[in-house]
Order: structure tokens, then C-alpha cells, then sequence
């Protein structure tokens, strides 16, 4: 049973319902970042980085600190400020210890912040009365979603390039309507778990 | 600088969502219908204009360094009152809305105008910077939100429009409409084509 849970939690993300394509988080660097299938390979690294992290302290925040001092309320304000600082901490640390991880990754870290996609699986998984564990894994899978999304946009923008598109389609109109296409393809997967 | 400008330049000339493209999560996912779109538009401009005076009656009192967070401090906690408000009074609304109303904190379009608005220019001229982005923005929700509600369930703000028929089969009420519109395809779809248009007419 319990691995069961685990598995429909990690399908149910990744596929079913993706971050981006079917649940809207994270389309800022979507349409952002996406132009390559290099840089966007390292945003969606970044991304499952702090998501998986900012679970489990977020997790740890909402158990140890908000629930039982009974002001969940503030949960809106904690987890940003948490989140910031975190990125933030994340980048010295990672500069310190690892300069050829902060070279690939450094850029995409400040644009975390602003990622909705963060904030929105912490308060997600808070709504969804997950475990740690299952925080955890729910969070690192739909990085990975998020990561798959960004990849395959990014491949089909790279050949998009070279076509000929209308005027008034170039750019971010044309890459929603592709978005769109894409969305329909990820709809196959809805009722798998 | 003229004060009416300062609100109408937000509704087509910096309209938030058509031409500087911010704050797309909240666009996409909150417009099947024309009232969502249009609630999560007034949660946002409400949010928007307050923080926008506030941050602007503070801007000498915070240290350059940490501005950013200062301001993400007031935005977050208009964002708390505005839910807590409409877990109490539109409860429906807050409902539909789910998530996308505590991520009013990381909305681009209200970090956005505080940095490069409300930290530079007198509160009034603030709050008035706040109400005409925040039309902009409930206006294209608005409109993108009546685009797939009628594409999408055949009706207009909740009103059918008489586009259903009874399923012989099960007795349900089906739409002949195409669904795919209240869906996440139809929401990139309709916006895509929306801007569009506005590139081709609007934007000359």
C-alpha cells in the first residue's frame, strides 16, 4: 500500500499533473528560460535542487513551529522569507563549495525566488496533510515534471527558430500556442493513476 | 505628469499581461471562467494598490540592501488580510481560486511595480500607478476568462447560453462546446491567440 502512494505521487506529478502544463506554476522561466535545451536542462536542476530542500524545511516549519503555535496563518509570509533566504544561502554555499556547480547553476538560482512554482508545491503538499517522506518525494517529482516540461519546450523551441512564423505570432504567442499542444499531448496522461 | 495617463497607459500601453507578459501563472490558471478571471484580477489590484501605497510611504525608511525583502514583507502580508477577507466572504471564490491566492506574493507584476514605481514616485501617484495596472490586468483576466467559458461550457459569467443538450444515455446535462477550453490546452491556446490579435491591433 504504502508503496503504492508513493509510486501514484511520483506518476501523479511528473505526468498527470504537471507543474506547468496542467497546474500553471512555474511559467514565468518557462517561457523564459526555455530557448535552449542546455540552459533550461540546468534551471530544471536548479529548480529540483531548492524545491526538494525547501520541502523538508518548510515541512519542519509548518509541524515544529506554525502548527503548534497555532498561527497558520502566517504561512504565506514565513514560507517566502524561508525560501528567499534559502536560494540566497544556497547560492553562498554552493560558491564556496562546488564553483563548477555554482557556474552552471548560479544564474538560475536569484530567478527561484520568483519561481511561483516553490511556493506553491510547499503550500501544496501542506494542504495535501503529507508525511516528510511523502513532502519529499511529492516535491523532487514535480521538479522533475517541471525539469521534463522545460526540457521538451526548450527542444521544440530550438527548431521553432528557423521557421516562419507571422509577425503578430512571434514570440510569446507562438510559444503559448505550442505550450498549448504540448498540454494536449500531457492530457493523454490524465486518469493513468 | 498627468495623473489620468498614469492610470489608462496600465489598460493597453503597459497592460501587464498582453504586453509585458508578467504574472502568466495566475492568467492561465485561474481563467475558465469569466468570473474567476475576474475575482482573481480584483484579489490582485487590491493587493496591488495597497502595496503600492505602502511601500511608497516607507521607501526612505528602508536600507537600499534589503529592499527586496521589506517589500516581499508588506506584499505577503496584503496577500494574507486579502485571503483571510475572501475565505470569509466569497468562500466560492476562494474555493476556485485555491493556490493561485497565497501566490499573489510571488506575482511579478506587484514585486515589479513596487521596484519600478512605488520606490520612486509620491503615494497618490502610487496608487494611482496601482489601479490602472490592476484594471489592465482584471480586464485581460476578465476577457480571457469569457473567451474559454464560452469556447469552453457554451455560457457567459455563469449565464448558459442555451448550447446543452440532455445525454439520452446517462440524463447529464453535456455542453456542446468543446471542453479542451476550460482545460490547461485551452488556456495556453487562448491566450496565445489573444495576444496575437492585441500585437496586430493594438500594439501599433
Amino acid at each position: 500500500m504504502e508503496t503504492v502512494s508513493y509510486f501514484a505521487i511520483i506518476l501523479g506529478s511528473i505526468l498527470v499533473n504537471n507543474v506547468v502544463l496542467s497546474q500553471f506554476l512555474g511559467i514565468c522561466p518557462f517561457l523564459g528560460v526555455s530557448s535552449k535545451v542546455e540552459t533550461s536542462l540546468g534551471m530544471g536542476a536548479a529548480v529540483t535542487f531548492v524545491m526538494s530542500l525547501t520541502a523538508v524545511v518548510a515541512w519542519c516549519i509548518q509541524t515544529y513551529v506554525l502548527a503548534p503555535l497555532g498561527i497558520e496563518y502566517m504561512q504565506t509570509i514565513v514560507f517566502i522569507l524561508v525560501i528567499a533566504a534559502l536560494v540566497q544561502m544556497v547560492e553562498i554555499i554552493l560558491k564556496k563549495v562546488s564553483p563548477s556547480l555554482y557556474q552552471a547553476l548560479g544564474i538560475f538560482l536569484p530567478l527561484i525566488t520568483t519561481n511561483c512554482a516553490v511556493l506553491g508545491v510547499a503550500i501544496l503538499m501542506i494542504q495535501k496533510e503529507f508525511n516528510l517522506l511523502q513532502s519529499v518525494v511529492y516535491s523532487a517529482s514535480t521538479a522533475i515534471g517541471f525539469a521534463l516540461a522545460l526540457v521538451l519546450f526548450a527542444g521544440i523551441r530550438e527548431r521553432l527558430e528557423f521557421e516562419d512564423v507571422p509577425a503578430a505570432m512571434k514570440g510569446t504567442p507562438i510559444a503559448l500556442v505550442t505550450a498549448a499542444l504540448l498540454a494536449m499531448a500531457f492530457l493523454g496522461f490524465s486518469g493513468l493513476v | 505628469m498627468n495623473k489620468l495617463s498614469l492610470v489608462l497607459r496600465g489598460i493597453v500601453k503597459d497592460n501587464p499581461t498582453f504586453v509585458l507578459v508578467l504574472g502568466m501563472c495566475p492568467t492561465l490558471g485561474t481563467t475558465t471562467s469569466a468570473s474567476n478571471g475576474f475575482g482573481m484580477g480584483v484579489a490582485t489590484m487590491a493587493v496591488l494598490i495597497m502595496s503600492n501605497l505602502v511601500i511608497s510611504l516607507i521607501k526612505n525608511l528602508i536600507p537600499d540592501k534589503v529592499r527586496i525583502p521589506a517589500f516581499i514583507v508588506v506584499i505577503a502580508s496584503f496577500v494574507t488580510i486579502i485571503q483571510m477577507l475572501m475565505q470569509a466572504y466569497v468562500p466560492s471564490l476562494y474555493a476556485a481560486l485555491g493556490v493561485f491566492i497565497p501566490l499573489i506574493v510571488v506575482n511579478c507584476i506587484i514585486l515589479g511595480r513596487a521596484e519600478a514605481f512605488a520606490s520612486k514616485n509620491s503615494p497618490f501617484d502610487s496608487v494611482l500607478d496601482g489601479i490602472g495596472i490592476g484594471l489592465g490586468f482584471t480586464l485581460s483576466l476578465t476577457v480571457i476568462g469569457a473567451v474559454r467559458e464560452f469556447l469552453g461550457s457554451g455560457s457567459v459569467f455563469g449565464h448558459s447560453l442555451g448550447l446543452n443538450y440532455t445525454d439520452a444515455a446517462t440524463g447529464s446535462q453535456m455542453s456542446y462546446m468543446p471542453l479542451v477550453f476550460i482545460l490547461a490546452p485551452g488556456a495556453f491556446l487562448v491566450l496565445g491567440y489573444l495576444m496575437a490579435l492585441f500585437n496586430k491591433f493594438a500594439k501599433k
